[in-house]
């Protein structure tokens, strides 16, 4: 058993690594949250953003005023958050991920994440997905997503899907490198998507990746 | 510390503008009515708040001392890199070019100027960093839009670092006579060109009618460009008591700096333009980016930096 002293300290030494990784985002990026579709306010969501860079969920993460980050946790792969005692302890204390089996997202260890995700929703808390499931290193703009949002929405249509567009950050730190080069980031929230009960997966997964490239175009204007 | 009392009286002066600002911009915002916020009035406001700490933090590296003056310059420097460096398209390919800017030439080069190293920091940018960057992205192997990716990044280098060094590099003339007293040509040049700015805006919005430059900058007006030039000459005149100058060195001075600084506003705003943007950045609240508020210092810099060292340094 960990000894009883142990557990504010930990807490205390996470609460200043998000205090660290916070500065440290904001000021190599002097990343800006806008709110175009949604306001900051403590709805339970689904924040689902495209995904370029391990620094996605910092980015996403440090925009969020504190209250809501309090409440937020992202779904992030076990294979990365586990791989190290400073990234199990970041992922697991400071950020609250919600770590999940990424290597077969069909079958058991499937449903295993998605009855994570339904239950973290259950206790109150939003989530930050990144639907198109891994880190996109290409030249397309967003990769096609996985089924797991579908999933989401139709299990908790109460929830709020807001699309969240990271702009810029795949060129602070493209894929390969150490050195992060300092750019100015946005990151933007567009509207939540009106869920519809019983429709097709194919036709959601649509409408959600076409509302979060919109907001795309929208921030290259 | 080493206040001089030319020092004082013109932080005096400033924070004493500063006041009488303030209270005009609260005034004018108390009488608009509470449903119908003027965005110009609150635009005013936001742009005095600032003013006032880009005073304070100006006043305060001044007076710390000048390792506090070119660290100041050097963040500025980092933060306009930045914001020039997003604008460009430049590749992931280029990114070990771009660190290299960030990491190794902009140190560098206020390093350089922190031991006062004339021969070397006058041409470490263009000759040395303008050979180095493109090797680093050549090597990478990709030749899609190079020359483009190549130009952009050593642009950003000189508008964001060379010139804006210039300013504490002031710092290392010796001028006879006027013994540590760079910290005080480094005043007279921003606050000769910082007001003309301020001068320009204010004629402009007061009396303007004729725009200077349509297709560059809208609200740039004819009056407000010559009224605020001419202001902001009477006043760097009427602080020559604090340089090396003659009245007539000084207002011919001032009148280089502020033209100088409205033409670097014009290419700067070209920028802006061909890049589809409104603000570089927003670092600066009511003002927009550190390129924005720094636009007219930029090109002023080298040039008065030049000016000074032909015709007042000792050889």
């Amino acid at each position: 058993m960990t000894p009883s002293f142990a557990a504010p300290l930990a807490s205390l030494f996470a609460s200043l690594c998000a205090a660290a990784i916070v500065l440290f985002a904001r000021l190599v990026t002097a990343v800006r949250g806008l709110w175009v579709g949604v306001e900051p306010v403590a709805r339970q969501r689904v924040y689902y953003a495209n995904h370029c860079s391990h620094g996605d969920v910092v980015l996403l993460w440090t925009v969020l005023p504190p209250r809501l980050r309090r409440v937020t946790r992202p779904v992030a792969g076990a294979d990365y958050w586990m791989a190290t005692p400073l990234r199990r302890f970041i992922g697991r204390r400071v950020f609250r991920a919600l770590l999940i089996e990424r290597e077969s997202t069909r079958g058991s260890a499937g449903k295993a994440a998605l009855d994570g995700m339904t239950a973290a929703l259950d206790r109150g808390d939003s989530l930050i997905l990144f639907p198109e499931g891994t880190r996109n290193t290409g030249d397309t703009s967003l990769l096609p997503f996985k089924g797991g949002l579908h999933h989401l929405a139709q299990a908790r249509p109460g929830v709020e899907f807001v699309p969240v567009w990271i702009a810029h950050l795949n060129r602070v730190l493209p894929k390969g490198e150490i050195v992060p080069v300092p750019l100015l980031c946005t990151v933007s929230f567009g509207a939540a998507l009106p869920i519809e009960t019983g429709e097709s997966k194919s036709a959601f997964l649509v409408r959600a990746r076409s509302a979060l490239l919109a907001l795309a175009e929208e921030d290259e204007r | 510390m080493k206040a001089s009392p030319e020092l004082i009286a013109v932080l005096g002066g400033a924070f004493a503008l500063l006041a009488v600002a303030t209270t005009i911009g609260q005034g004018l915002a108390r009488r608009q009515p509470a449903d119908h916020a003027s965005p110009v009035i609150d635009n005013l406001n936001a742009r005095i708040n600032a003013w006032w700490a880009m005073v304070l933090l100006l006043g305060l590296a001044c007076l710390a001392g000048d390792t506090a003056v070119i660290l100041l310059f050097a963040l500025c420097s980092f933060a306009a890199l930045r914001e020039c460096l997003t604008l460009t398209r430049t590749s992931r390919h280029d990114h070990r070019a771009l660190a290299a800017a960030f990491f190794v030439v902009l140190p560098a080069q206020y390093v350089l100027i922190g031991q006062g190293w004339y021969g070397l920091y006058s041409i470490f940018i263009p000759v040395y960093a303008f050979l180095l960057l493109p090797i680093l992205a050549a090597l990478r192997g990709s030749t899609e839009r190079f020359l483009v990716r190549v130009a952009e990044t050593q642009w950003a280098l000189m508008i964001a670092v060379f010139c804006l060094s210039h300013v504490p590099a002031l710092l290392t003339l010796s001028i006879p006579g006027h013994e540590a007293g760079g910290v005080l040509l480094i005043v007279w040049l921003v606050v000769t060109v910082q007001l003309s700015d301020v001068f320009q805006y204010v004629v402009g919005k007061l009396a303007g009618r004729h725009p200077i430059a349509p297709s560059l900058s809208p609200s740039k007006t004819r009056e407000g460009t010559v009224g605020g030039i001419a202001l902001a000459v009477l006043t760097g005149t009427a602080l020559h008591g604090i340089t090396p100058f003659s009245i007539g060195e000084a207002a011919v001075l001032a009148l280089v700096v502020t033209v100088m600084g409205f033409l670097g506003g014009l290419v700067l705003s070209a920028v802006k333009r061909d890049r589809g943007i409104k603000d570089w950045g927003h670092l600066i609240a009511g003002h927009g980016g550190v390129v924005d508020r720094l636009d007219s210092v930029l090109f002023a810099a080298p040039v008065f930096f030049h000016l000074v060292r032909y015709f007042h340094e000792i050889a």
